[in-house]
């Protein structure tokens, strides 16, 4: 190993007591480390997002958010940084616990100064062979967190450099793609590829809120603010603060809650519903739809405003029968996550049955592959995937129909088709096709459909 | 070098048991320049005191001597033959601000009878020696050497301090040259 220079090394103390922090700090500088310190899990976080940390030494007992919840936190986006766990009050309940969850140690106050050397010297020593094996691998740059989103296709690729690009800059970003593409991953994997990963992304869905919750939800309120408003509510702006704010389906929001949110993105603040108090807006904002925004502008629908706000950079999500070479990776990818999370034994999928799954057309995209994987990983019992596991109307279905004539036929085989998919789970159903259930049942009975 | 650094030496509560400062204060000036004197002026400590753990909270004793008035000296260096401790840890030897005026340490954990050990006056003598050396370091802004033969090699038994000589490493004392 090279020559070592502690200076390299930063450590953070997170401890509501002032003392305990200054005496830490102090100690441990002293030994010519890099000393952060931090009275709240707050605080933590954001130093977190100012800077790399190689070692926490946390208290479990604090106000607000406690250690171990602080540390469940920081393992859902950093499983590298070293968190040691002193704590005031031992039981060997919370030291299993803290050490389950991925505490690299766990100490108690008053430690031995020696032990404390010695703990913080094991960690060092660990993060030194990590720095090695990353040296190592850094020559592969790759996308963190985005596990689901699978492909080697040309139109991937370039979505992933879409991603990447935009990723650490604070941009807003509208993601377009059909339904099931997986615009919620592509959010998700920007966010957590920028500077805000280490506070949250808070979906919101904008078509299953109605238009006379949405402020409420949006902005939040105070007690009394309305009758039914019994407490005092966070908005989702409010709890995005720090991260980001993921508008689903921006293109369904309704025209006055697109004044309001047109108004706090050019305010950067807004206030609760029946407040007077004025409240920064800090979070990125990530659009989606599946709609053309441009045609609803002209249609009346969406305000042109707003357009131009949230149209800043565009990544589109090309449907899965665009990228038909993606999908025996994809397949094999879902198939191994739902074997490993459904605690089943599917080793592959038989050549007949791939060629069923690149032939078809998925209309639900990826998130129809997912099901029919599922579902087939389900009734499977020989260990191989063969068409007899896929849903029926996958083999028999050319990938166009020339009986389509008029828009009502497609709209008939198209249901037809999604509802088999579905099993006919008319709720799921009815969320694949963008309609409520009352729609999906109307239109059943018009056509005529009836489960096979 | 510039000039002679001039060290005030200010026992804390008591003077310890069975230490020479006539002989610390030699030791001292035979490996830096400096110039020491002894002190005593009357403190006020107890507020220091933590009375659950029977020990002195070293950073509060560390502020009484920072707010002492300058007298002429560089640098203030306390001894106490009390234990000392920071919170979280259950003691300390010693305490220095870095790169600053304040330094002390404590007798208390130096006598080989705490341990269950015989008298030593010598060995009592030299750890007294390389404490004081080792604290002084730090305010000259040296941090802990990793090189064995050094007085600033951190010490978390006094096994640590018997190995270490009275005396700095060679990267240490030019550092000690620039500044001093
Ligand atoms: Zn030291
Ligand atoms: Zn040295």
């Amino acid at each position: 190993m090279s020559a070592f220079d502690p200076s390299e090394i930063t450590i953070m103390v997170v401890d509501d007591e002032l003392s305990v922090r200054q005496s830490l700090e102090a100690w441990f500088q002293d030994d010519g480390y890099s000393m952060l310190t931090a009275e709240n899990a707050a605080e933590a976080l954001k130093r977190m997002q100012e800077q790399h940390i190689d070692i926490i030494l946390l208290d479990i007992k604090m106000p607000g958010m406690d250690g171990l919840a602080l540390q469940d936190r920081i393992r859902e986006f950093n499983q590298d940084v070293i968190i040691i766990i002193i704590t005031a009050f031992a039981t060997v309940d919370t030291a299993v616990r803290a050490l389950k969850a991925g505490a690299f140690d766990y100490t108690t106050k008053p430690v031995d100064p020696d032990e404390l050397s010695i703990l913080v010297r094991n960690a060092v020593d660990r993060i030194r062979l990590q720095r090695e094996n990353t040296a190592l691998r850094e020559s592969i740059d790759h996308l963190q967190f985005v596990d689901d989103i699978v492909g080697d296709s040309p139109q991937m690729q370039k979505v992933f450099e879409l991603v990447k690009t935009v990723a650490p800059t604070d941009s807003t970003v509208l993601v377009l793609g059909e339904s099931g593409t997986g615009k919620e991953l592509i959010a998700r994997a920007i966010h957590m590829n920028s500077t805000r990963k280490y506070f949250p992304i808070i979906p919101v869905n904008c078509g299953a809120i109605p238009e006379t919750l949405m402020e409420s939800e949006l902005f939040g309120h105070e007690k009394g603010a309305f009758t039914g408003a019994q407490y005092r509510r966070k908005g989702k702006l409010e709890m995005a603060r720090g991260g980001t704010l993921f508008l689903d389906e921006i293109g369904t929001l309704g025209l006055k809650s697109q004044v309001d949110l047109l108004r706090v993105l050019e305010d950067r603040e807004f206030h609760r519903v029946g407040g007077e108090r004025m409240v920064k807006a800090d979070f990125r904002l990530i659009c989606a739809t599946n709609l053309n925004l441009e045609d609803e502008v002209k249609a009346g629908n969406f305000r042109e405003d707003l357009f131009y706000r949230i149209n800043v950079f565009t990544i589109s999500l090309p449907p899965l029968r665009e990228r038909q070479t993606d999908i025996p990776q994809l397949a094999r990818h879902f198939l191994e996550k739902h074997c490993r999370t459904m605690n089943r034994t599917v080793n592959d999928i038989a050549p007949e049955a791939m060629d069923i799954l690149k032939a078809y057309d998925w209309p639900g995209n990826v998130r129809e592959l997912v099901n029919a994987i599922e579902r087939a990983v389900v009734i499977n019992k020989s260990g191989t995937i063969t068409p007899d596991d896929l849903p029926m109307q996958m083999a028999s279905r050319p990938a166009s129909s020339s009986e389509d004539v008029t828009l009502a036929d497609v709209e008939r085989r198209h249901i037809e088709r999604m509802l088999a998919n579905f099993d006919w789970n008319i709720s799921r159903t009815a969320e694949q096709l963008h309609i409520d259930r009352v729609t999906l049942y109307n239109k059943i009975e018009k056509y005529g459909l009836k489960r096979p | 070098m510039r000039s002679m650094q001039v060290v005030r030496i200010i026992p804390l509560g008591a003077h310890p048991r069975d230490v020479s400062f006539q002989s610390l204060i030699m030791g001292l000036e035979q490996v830096l320049p400096l110039q020491c004197r002894v002190e005593a002026i009357p403190m006020d400590i107890d507020a220091a005191l933590d009375s659950s753990r029977k020990q002195y909270h070293s950073t509060e004793l560390l502020a009484n001597l920072v707010s002492l008035p300058e007298r002429g000296e560089q640098r203030v260096l306390g001894i106490t033959p009390y234990d000392l401790f920071i919170p979280v840890l259950t003691f300390v030897f010693g305490q220095a601000q870095l790169n600053n005026r304040a330094a002390l340490f404590s007798t208390f954990r130096l006598h080989n009878e705490f341990y269950g050990m015989p008298h030593a006056a010598e060995t009592l003598q030299s750890r007294c020696l390389k404490e004081a050396l080792h604290e002084l370091g730090h305010t000259f802004g040296l941090r802990h050497c990793l090189e064995l033969p050094c007085v600033m090699n951190s010490s978390t038994y006094v096994e640590d301090i018997d190995l270490k000589p009275a005396d700095f490493c060679l990267p240490c004392r030019e550092h000690l040259q620039d500044v001093c």
